[in-house]
């Protein structure tokens, strides 16, 4: 299990260690980002300056080591725009994206579970297929999209819920439910194929033949075996709604990190971009890494891989 | 699987809903009433034909230019097929070469491969493609250029384990035995069959790419204006959405019917080609 654990921190590691060189090298695509930076108007002087002032006519390899020490100490440099350190823009955002996040998994679990052991107990049925129609509809409705809807409908017509901001607890209502959306299908799917897989199996017969009531062999029994790599499988769901909520906080104006960072794209501030893709890939690596540890931990067959 | 008319059903459906658009993308010029392009300022927003308010010249009414609303959607069906192909075309070349070559050599080639697929999967996605587009200038070829070097992901995955399956089966032990080449082999034994596999995983990728398109031109960073993307359309509509609700739903409704379309076409193959397994 030690080598395991230490074989799977190493490659974490490593993939770290490579999404710091390709975010540093993303935001060096545009060839001269001193020009990028000063705009249009500025003279030769100015770039200069800029240049200067940046440090950015240091070698690039220079550059880059500075960037990935600094990184490992947690300090991310300072933002053009705001003046700011970037790591304290970061942790400012934090909470809004992280709240965000929890609402929206929250609300994929809650729906996705419960209606994949309804699709798995009726296996084959209508409502079996039913049910997993909607996880398709689920997949192809566009985020943004569903998003403006529901604040049409939620927001505007019944005023249930406010259009953004999120001033009191039910501004997180619709962004969470959207962000749900994308988690739902790979949850339901894997809670259906678990519980089959469980349901078939023959401790069930067993608890079956004990006379065990229906309510308790599925619960008790098959469901706990099916829900390990559900639990396992949402914390990397997490990961992919952290980083792809940019698009439903800049529907809601959810001022989260995604957000941050895409304000910062559209003012090429490239300290806070390249902190921001940085940032949410390191989230993503820890929270599989523990998904990892998670199924490790419950199923020793996967330890000696 | 105890309903198979159902099943066929949705994916007869799918595949009309792909092939309606394709070919109004393709016919654009000829089907459209109007040029997408002319505005007409003293037509804005006017509903669709069959709402309170709408006129009988523009089915499905004008923007908040005045340009033919229904022009303007089959040209962005065009953008949003175009797109849709041309990066599952660049993703699947790139995906799956590595995971041919992953899977059919394992080893120190496989562990590499595997690690680009999780350095890939660690990288946050929109954004990145979002700091691309912001960075080197939005337009349609760096948008499937962009896209085409991020989705490649899931091809690696199937290609790699499928082509694991298929290396040590009798053909591929004969063609070794007979002398055949490498490259032979990979190109006319192993790749002949996963295909099937890969065919699936290209629907996926496509409903994928055209969703992000979408998304990428809504947030600005896409494809530009006045190019008519579904996703920009709806983008230049949300200041009105709240008067006039259908702005958004046209285009929405649009994009929603396409991926659905697409994705039932993918589960109807995954039927016919017998491809089991959850891809």
């Amino acid at each position: 299990m030690l080598i395991f654990l230490a074989r799977r921190a190493l490659l974490a590691m490593l993939v770290t260690l490579t999404v710091l060189t390709v975010s540093f090298m993303l935001t060096r695509l545009t060839g001269d980002l001193a020009i990028a930076i000063a705009g249009p108007q500025a003279s030769q002087a100015d770039v200069e300056i800029i240049r200067k002032a940046y440090g950015l006519d240091r070698p690039l390899l220079v550059q880059f080591v500075n960037w990935v020490t600094d990184a490992a100490t947690g300090d991310l440099g300072r933002s053009f725009f705001y003046q700011e350190d970037v790591t304290k823009l970061i942790s400012a955002r934090l909470p809004v994206t992280l709240t965000l996040g929890l609402t929206g998994l929250s609300i994929a679990i809650l729906t996705a579970i419960p209606l994949g052991i309804i699709a798995a107990m009726r296996e084959g049925t209508l409502l079996d297929r039913g049910i997993m129609t909607i996880a398709v509809i689920g997949q192809a409705m566009p985020s943004f999209w569903l998003g403006l809807t529901l604040v049409i409908i939620f927001g505007l017509k019944l005023q249930w819920f406010p259009i953004s901001g999120v001033e009191t607890w039910q501004g997180f209502v619709l962004p969470g439910i959207v962000l749900a959306f994308s988690a739902i299908p790979a949850l339901m799917r894997l809670t259906r194929s678990g519980m089959v897989d469980a349901l078939a199996s023959d401790y069930i017969r067993t608890a079956r033949a004990k006379g065990l009531s229906r309510a308790a062999i599925v619960l008790k029994h098959a469901l706990r075996n099916a829900a390990m790599p559900v639990v396992a499988i949402s914390a990397v769901q997490l990961g992919f709604m952290l980083s792809g909520s940019i698009v439903i906080e800049t529907v809601f104006s959810l001022h989260g990190v995604g957000y941050l960072g895409w304000e910062a794209i559209g003012k090429n501030d490239f300290p806070v971009v390249q902190s921001v893709v940085l940032f949410l890939a390191t989230v993503f690596v820890v929270l599989t890494l523990l998904a990892d540890l998670m199924n490790a931990a419950l199923d020793p067959r996967l330890r000696t891989q | 699987m105890r309903l198979p008319s159902v099943r066929l059903l949705a994916a007869g459906l799918g595949t009309a809903i792909v092939a309606i658009v394709l070919v109004a993308g393709l016919l654009a010029p000829w089907i459209t009433p109007y040029d997408p392009f002319i505005t007409n300022l003293d037509a804005r927003m006017i509903p669709p034909s069959f709402m309170e308010g709408g006129r009988p010249e523009n089915f499905l009414g004008t923007d908040q230019l005045g340009r033919d609303y229904f022009s303007r959607l089959i040209y962005g069906a065009r953008i949003s097929m175009l797109i849709g192909i041309a990066t599952v075309i660049t993703s699947g070349l790139i995906g799956i070469t590595l995971g041919v070559l992953g899977g059919f050599f394992g080893g120190r080639v496989d562990d590499a491969v595997m690690f680009a697929i999780t350095c890939r999967l660690s990288i946050p996605l929109i954004l990145v493609a979002l700091a691309v587009v912001g960075l080197v200038g939005s337009s349609l070829n760096v948008v499937v250029l962009t896209l085409g070097l991020l989705l490649w992901d899931r091809f690696a995955v199937v290609a790699r384990s499928t082509t694991m399956q298929v290396r040590n089966l009798d053909y591929v032990a004969a063609a070794w035995a007979a002398g055949c080449s490498q490259a032979h082999i990979l190109l006319r034994e192993v790749l002949p069959n996963i295909i099937h596999h890969l065919v699936i995983v290209a629907t996926l990728e496509m409903a994928l790419a055209i969703l992000l398109e979408a998304a990428l031109s809504f947030l600005g960073l896409g494809v530009p204006p006045p190019l008519p993307s579904w996703g920009l359309m709806i983008a230049e509509a949300k200041e009105y959405m709240f008067f006039s609700p259908w702005v958004i739903m046209v285009p929405g409704i649009s994009l929603f019917v396409l991926v659905l379309g697409i994705n039932f076409m993918g589960d109807g193959l995954r039927d016919m080609l017998g491809a089991q397994r959850d891809v």
